[in-house]
């Protein structure tokens, strides 16, 4: 029998995730690639876009396409994963949710590129931003055209299963891989990762429900113990699904929220405002006056870049207004 | 058609209303009752207490197109579970602020205090919030995406 064929598809991504598949222990790896044939992973090896529109339709066993849907390019290898594929896995945060640069959908094309080419103080682009079509010694090059707003990869193509995490953890790519190799893949749709909060999974100890304070992690050395989000840590825990087994928290560092909404949230921003909410000044709630409750509100000082870091194209109002932009 | 017809038609926003079961839906029934008279821009829907009002409700209502949403309920204070308004007063704080971020006039969301009794505050609300909505024009969430 022949290895079912896999290939790993780049989209608007850091590559982070092929770090990840690279990271994986020796044991799994090594297995899987004696198991599998690679059609193509252009970060890995040579790879053209040839090689895999060349591959027939349907005939790959399973895609992982990391990154969101930002530009023609992206959109197009989406569809191409797609055709070519039984099974298409959104693999990592960006894929899954949009993330970070999903965060571009605050602003528009135009109001992104005036930041990064124009108004960030760190470019020498002297005032040019990227365009389309350009004329170089006679020849005209053209480049794929970015999107007003980024969606994550099912909003573009139908997708089988998800695997969230920034970058995606390493048991879950394993327990993919392996279940691909021993013919065992879950049902369609099946989100790689705990059908409970990251919170419901963390050890720290609990106490009090009520905090006053937020701090910034450089304010701070937080108790090892102690529940973060108790010490005055914006932790996203309570509204991140678990699965990853809690890295982050374990180096004494917030939760970000890169496994997105737990398994029954449509809006995983909404989620924590609400979690946060209710316990930022619980014990003096009756006390409180509007300007006080002001005061507590505003120690939140971005509050869709912190709710919705990673989830902001799919969250329920997918990006913000466009402004005479 | 027909610019004139066009112009001629007023835009009414939508507005939905999450009312508590004990006071402000209370409140609105008497201003029904009492035959006082507001417009019909706002869609009612009654739920326990304000503060089983989920940011979701507020998300789903502007995502499906309303131009308003108004939250109303018991006075602080007279929560019937006793302190179900005082979380939705920070929440509200709080969703404001996010609204504003993705591009949505604070204007367009309301909490307000109606007791039971008072049926002519309901009808002063629903009046002011449709004018001012009628104002800022229609939610600027419907632009074509």
């Amino acid at each position: 029998m022949e290895n079912p064929k896999i290939a790993i598809v780049l989209g608007a991504t850091c590559a982070g995730c092929d770090y990840s598949l690279l990271d994986l222990p020796p044991e799994v790896l090594l297995d899987v690639l004696g198991k599998v044939e690679i059609v193509y992973w252009p970060t890995a090896t040579d790879f053209k876009l040839e090689d895999l529109k060349a591959v027939p339709d349907g005939e790959i066993a399973l895609t992982l396409y990391e990154g969101a849907v930002n530009n023609e390019e992206n959109e197009e290898l989406a569809r191409i994963s797609r055709q070519k594929s039984q099974n298409l896995l959104a693999f990592g945060a960006c894929s899954c949710f949009g993330g970070l640069p999903g965060l571009a959908n605050v602003t528009t094309r135009e109001g992104l590129f005036r930041q990064a080419y124009l108004d960030a103080p760190s470019n020498e682009s002297n005032g040019v931003t990227p365009l389309r079509v350009s004329t170089v010694d006679g020849h005209e090059l053209t480049i794929p055209d970015t999107f007003d707003t980024v969606r994550a990869l099912h909003q573009v193509v139908p997708v089988d299963y998800y695997l969230p995490g920034c970058p995606p953890p390493l048991d879950l790519i394993g327990e993919a891989l392996t279940a691909l190799v021993t013919g065992d893949l879950p049902p369609k749709g099946h989100v790689f990762g705990s059908s409970k909060s990251l919170c419901d999974e963390c050890d720290r100890r609990k106490e009090s429900k009520s905090i006053h304070e937020l701090h910034g992690i450089h304010e701070l050395i937080p108790d090892e113990e102690k529940c973060l989000l108790e010490q005055g840590i914006l932790c996203l825990g309570p509204a991140t699904r678990g699965g990853c087994g809690y890295p982050c928290v374990k180096m004494n560092l917030r939760c970000w929220g890169c496994m997105g909404p737990t398994p029954e949230s449509i809006d995983q921003g909404a989620n924590m405002l609400s979690a946060l909410a209710s316990v930022l000044g619980l014990d003096r709630e009756t006390d409180l006056t509007d300007e006080a409750i002001e005061v507590l509100m505003k120690q939140v000082k971005d509050p869709l870049g912190f709710f919705y870091r990673f989830t902001m194209p799919t969250s329920l109002l997918k990006r913000a207004v466009r402004r005479n932009q | 058609m027909e610019a004139t017809q066009v112009a001629m038609k007023e835009f009414e926003p939508k507005i939905v209303g999450f009312f508590c079961k004990w006071c402000a839906y209370q409140g609105a029934d008497l201003a029904g009752t009492s035959r006082m008279k507001y417009p019909l821009n706002v869609l009612p829907i009654r739920v326990m207490c304000t503060g089983r009002i989920d940011p979701t409700y507020v998300l789903t209502a502007f995502a499906e197109g309303a131009d308003g949403v108004l939250i109303a309920g018991c006075h602080l204070g007279d929560c019937h579970y006793e302190t179900g308004n005082y979380k939705a007063l920070r929440r509200f704080a709080l969703v404001r602020r996010l609204l504003e971020q993705y591009g949505i006039e604070p204007e367009r969301i309301r909490l307000e205090w109606i007791s039971s009794s008072e049926g002519s505050k309901f009808a002063k609300v629903v009046t002011e919030m449709t004018e001012e909505i009628k104002k800022l024009g229609p939610s600027p969430l419907k632009e074509v995406a």
